[in-house]
């Protein structure tokens, strides 16, 4: 009896649906607690006052509500979409140039490769972020590189309300890496024959860039697009150090994200912070879904050639 | 003619390649160089190379900030990350072949929510996780950073089922007539295969630990469990004077763990990003 029932258990054990869920559970245990049961309180905190000290208060749409007539609210929010609508193009720009230059056999480029990726990957980190915010500043290094071109320049970068945000622009653009890597893969999976067939046709470096490449590249621009534009939605350490924590000169470089952890880690405004969360939400969802929608009109898939 | 034509076009290239390579270098090199610096000669010039060459800013800034000596918060750092890295390639690994490799009940919507999880951004669980891990009385504690990464995450997952699934059905079907349980499949058969994925996903959640701030922000609030990246935020406290020379020589060394995995796996990285699209 004993037996069988040891029997019935190993095969038990050994049905696909235990096993699967044997391999699965950390997945299910973790989504659970740390992601669903947090939606779901972050749903209802959204709609509440909540200090962390004392229980929530349902409070209807009053944080929503509050939004609207809150300036910093709209500040950051005019400060991200200004960060990310110029650091994203400028980072792809960058990137795809690059990545033409590196689009050849050569040991050198290799290398090449190597040095030009190697700002994106120390990029997040602090002493990066740490280091941008000496340059910038008044007696900092690039006022002092500017001083050898000739332009005379003794104000902080950091400081002023008008470039604060540049410096944190140009830090997104430096860090084109990991687009670059992508387009690279992309550029190498173009045929060399349509090159020479449009050599062939007496076509120009032009025409071959905006009729072969181009197009061929649309898949791998629309992914950067999304995954960056993402990113740069909720760029939060580099402007928090940067601006010392602060968001400041003038809440210049208060970014979306930055403001929400200030509402809720500095003025313990969890309600309001968990409704700026989800309007965040909405706003990448619009973004996206605008993206997903216009592709059918400029995303090439080869499979359609067929 | 065509040839000193094509030799001088070749020329520029790697010039040009060359000069803005060093402009793309040159902050970073800038902050090595001035950690060699006296504190004086750091600011207003642009120039590399150090006057008198000085380690004073590797001693002044190993004594740390806040009485805490740098030395805890490396091994603060080392601690968490490498917890955090092992728990994340193991879990996500046994996700992964559960995901690509087992029929089971709801396996679909077990996915799609694991999809849905990716896309979350991080913002709208970080309010609701932090108030679960304060009633739990975690926070000045590293388990809120560790514990979440022992359930597989979902980028990695993903990355490995992809692997997973090149790897032939062949090889499960033969080991299991030869008696092998799925555990023995997964453990002796499939993950010394990925091993790609398993490298890839250990060198970017490393560097993405090392590198992380909001985290350690959120859950450290005693210096003296301060990661790397915390300590080096607190020496350029604006509120304070700041020694520069002593924050970028401990910046310098924050650089290292990374710039070693950059360089030992740098073949790995730049395919792991390319065929991936990790971010950077």
């Amino acid at each position: 009896m004993g037996f069988l029932q040891n029997n019935r258990f190993r095969a038990l054990l050994a049905s696909d649906n235990v096993t699967g869920y044997l391999f699965i559970g950390p997945f299910v245990l973790g989504f659970l607690a740390f992601t669903l049961i947090p939606v779901l309180a972050s749903i209802y905190f959204s709609f509440s006052r909540y200090d962390l000290l004392s229980p929530p208060v349902f409070d209807g749409l009053r944080n929503f509500i509050a939004m609207f007539s809150d300036e910093n609210f709209w500040k950051s929010l005019t400060v991200t979409l200004h960060y990310a609508f110029v650091s994203v193009p400028l980072r792809l720009v960058f990137a795809l140039f690059v990545a033409m230059l590196f689009n050849r056999k050569s040991k050198l480029v290799g290398c090449y490769r190597t040095i030009y990726y190697l700002p994106s990957i120390i990029g997040g980190s602090i002493a990066v972020s740490v280091m941008w915010r000496r340059l910038f500043m008044a007696d900092g290094a690039v006022n002092s590189a500017l001083a050898l071109i000739g332009i005379k320049s003794d104000t902080s970068w950091i400081g002023n309300p008008k470039t604060a945000i540049w410096t944190l622009i140009i830090l997104a653009a430096w860090q084109f890496g990991s687009s670059m890597l992508i387009f690279l893969a992309g550029l190498k999976q173009i045929p060399g024959s349509l090159y020479e067939a449009a050599e062939i046709d007496g076509a120009n470096a032009f025409q071959k860039f905006f009729k072969i490449t181009i197009p061929h590249l649309t898949p791998v621009i629309f992914f950067n697009l999304v995954m960056q534009l993402i990113n740069g939605f909720t760029v939060f350490t580099q402007a928090f150090v940067i601006s010392g924590g602060s968001g400041d000169p003038m809440n210049s470089t208060l970014v979306y994200a930055l403001y929400l952890y200030r509402k809720a880690f500095e003025f313990y405004d969890m309600g309001y912070g968990c409704a700026m969360a989800w309007v965040l939400v909405l706003i990448l969802a619009v973004f996206t879904a605008l993206i997903f929608k216009s592709s059918s009109l400029w995303v090439y898939y080869e499979t359609k050639e067929d | 003619m065509r040839r000193t034509q094509r030799w001088l076009n070749l020329g520029i290239y790697h010039v040009f390649i060359i000069l803005f390579g060093v402009l793309m270098v040159y902050p970073v090199l800038w902050m090595v160089f001035s950690s060699f610096k006296e504190n004086t000669e750091i600011f207003g010039t642009a120039s590399l190379i150090p006057r008198h060459f000085k380690l004073d800013a590797y001693v002044r800034g190993w004594q740390g900030v806040g009485g805490v000596p740098f030395g805890f918060f490396f091994r603060n750092s080392f601690y968490y990350v490498i917890l955090a890295t092992i728990g994340t390639v193991f879990s996500s690994a046994v996700v992964a072949y559960g995901f690509a490799r087992i029929k089971f009940f709801a396996k679909n919507f077990w996915f799609v929510c694991m999809l849905l999880t990716m896309m979350l951004p991080y913002q709208v669980v970080m309010i609701p996780q932090f108030i679960l891990f304060f009633k739990l009385g975690w926070v000045n504690s590293f388990l809120p950073l560790i514990v979440p990464m022992f359930c597989g995450q979902p980028f990695f997952v993903f990355l490995m089922i992809q692997f997973i699934r090149g790897l032939p059905v062949e090889l499960d079907e033969s080991a299991k007539i030869d008696g092998c349980g799925r555990f023995r499949i997964f453990s002796k058969i499939i993950f010394p295969l990925i091993s790609p994925a398993i490298i890839t996903t250990t060198i970017f959640q490393f560097y993405w630990r090392w590198d992380d701030f909001l985290g350690p922000l959120l859950y450290l609030n005693k210096p003296r469990l301060y990661t790397v990246s915390l300590a080096l935020r607190m020496f350029a406290d604006p509120a304070t004077a700041t020694d520069w020379g002593g924050m970028f020589a401990m910046g310098t060394l924050s650089l290292v763990p990374i710039f070693i995995i950059f360089i030992s796996f740098q073949r790995y990285l730049v395919e792991g990003i390319s065929t991936t699209g990790l971010k950077g």
